[in-house]
């Protein structure tokens, strides 16, 4: 049985813990509506790319010079793993939930024989993956020191991309995030971005296209738009990932709070009941004295 | 006076500009173009340069661009800059920071197709650097 002096130590302690992440919860909350706001500012741009790049692939459909960021390199064997994860922890199942739908996929691919390699956004996911998939790893990027997050950060890792895509590092690009579907839920997702694939409805949409002039041409404005496109499919999952880390935060300091509460409680019930029981100690020992006389 | 049309310049941060103009100068890659409503169907690339836009109440509000696209129907226009800011807002030191980064990608750069591609870009940020900062 923990002493009187222990219990308060310890509901002291809980106090102060509950009042970290309350305010964490403060701070994620204010945080979240930011990152959702970016979220959905970035919006307008990535529909607009996305239907005129549909449109000009389904007029390049077939065409055997195609540039190779839209039809692959006609090979399957090499898959790169873009992960992209939080800075911190203490988010709840978020970054866990992104690193295992990236480890089920990188041992499926390995099971088949494939070569896995793993770029890795982020911190929590490269300390995680490191572990199991050491050798797989070919780069890690950390926005660690990186405040507001912008487009230069989604062209960085684009870049780096686009450079081993070129060097014939991989076949296969696919990009891990999370999903913001609300503050509490957010879905790991995993999203194929090399080669490129678009809706056939919005490609169906565009079909008027034929009648564009292109200037330049054609084939010099899609190869312009492809790796433009890359950026901005890792800038979308990037504002994505952004706005579900702080709601999974949210909801994580959220319980985090009410359960320091229940403790405090349960706690508190148990301090009362024991100095209780030593005053009634202490006054059965002054009676039965008084008695003994 | 001229009809208005639908323009709205966009980069991947945020919407600028959606508004009823009646004439929009753009740089694209092959030479300035001004866009008046009923413009045929075109697509270009946009090189960094000054957008003016003339808004139906005759106001002319003017960005400046660093690349992108134009798509233009004869209803609307959308511009996708990969980064677009007022004039107003811009700097010299935003310019020569640019500047200063294309140059150190030349340096990296390996194939001569993307270095000749980088300088061609870096010849109209100076140019840009000219217009925009008078010395």
């Amino acid at each position: 049985m923990p002493s009187l002096k222990d219990l308060k130590n310890r509901i002291a302690s809980v106090k102060a813990t509950q009042k970290i992440t309350k305010a964490m919860k403060m701070v994620a909350a204010a945080k979240l509506r930011r990152a959702q706001e970016a979220a959905e500012a970035a919006r307008p741009y990535a529909e607009r790319m996305n239907k005129v790049l549909a449109g000009l692939s389904a007029a390049n459909a077939g065409n055997a010079e195609a540039p190779l960021l839209l039809s692959g390199t006609g090979k399957d064997q090499v898959h790169l793993l873009i992960v992209a994860t939080g800075e911190r922890g203490l988010a709840g199942g978020f970054n866990s939930s992104i690193i295992r739908l990236a480890r089920d996929h990188a041992q499926k691919l390995l099971s088949q024989g494939k070569t896995v390699k793993i770029l890795t956004v982020g911190r929590k996911g490269n300390d995680v993956l490191r572990r199991s998939f050491k050798e797989n790893i070919v780069h890690y990027i950390t926005f660690r020191e990186v405040k507001q997050l912008g487009f230069v950060q989604a062209d960085e890792v684009a870049h780096k991309v686009l450079e081993l895509f070129n060097a014939g590092e991989f076949d296969v690009a696919t990009l891990f995030f999370a999903r913001f579907q609300s503050v509490i839920s957010q879905v790991a997702t995993a999203k194929q971005i090399i080669p490129a694939k678009f809706e056939a409805s919005e490609a169906a949409n565009n079909g008027s296209s034929a009648l564009y002039e292109y200037e330049p041409g054609e084939q010099e404005i899609l190869e312009d738009l492809l790796p433009k496109n890359i950026a901005v499919q890792i800038f979308r999952a990037l504002l994505e990932n952004n706005a579900s880390f702080y709601g999974a935060q949210m909801s994580a300091m959220d319980s985090a709070t009410r359960n320091a509460g229940e403790m405090i409680n349960k706690l508190t019930l148990s301090y009362n009941r024991q100095r209780q029981a030593q005053i009634t100690k202490e006054l059965i020992e002054i009676i039965s004295g008084a008695e003994a006389l | 006076m001229a009809d208005a049309f639908n323009f709205e310049l966009v980069s991947p941060e945020r919407l600028l500009v959606s508004e009823k103009v009646t004439e929009v100068v753009i740089p694209a890659t092959l030479g300035e173009m001004t866009v008046l409503v009923n413009h045929a169907p075109t697509m270009t690339t946009i090189k960094p340069g000054v957008v003016s836009v003339k808004l139906a109440s005759g106001q002319v509000n003017k960005y400046v661009v660093f690349g992108g696209f134009a798509d233009i129907l004869p209803t609307g226009c959308t511009l996708l800059a990969e980064s677009a800011v007022p004039l107003s807002e811009v700097t010299r030191e935003t310019l020569q920071r640019r500047i200063e980064v294309t140059q150190a990608e030349i340096d990296r750069a390996q194939s001569d197709e993307h270095k000749t591609k980088l300088e061609l870009f870096l010849a109209e940020l100076t140019h840009l650097n000219g217009i925009v900062m008078p010395a």
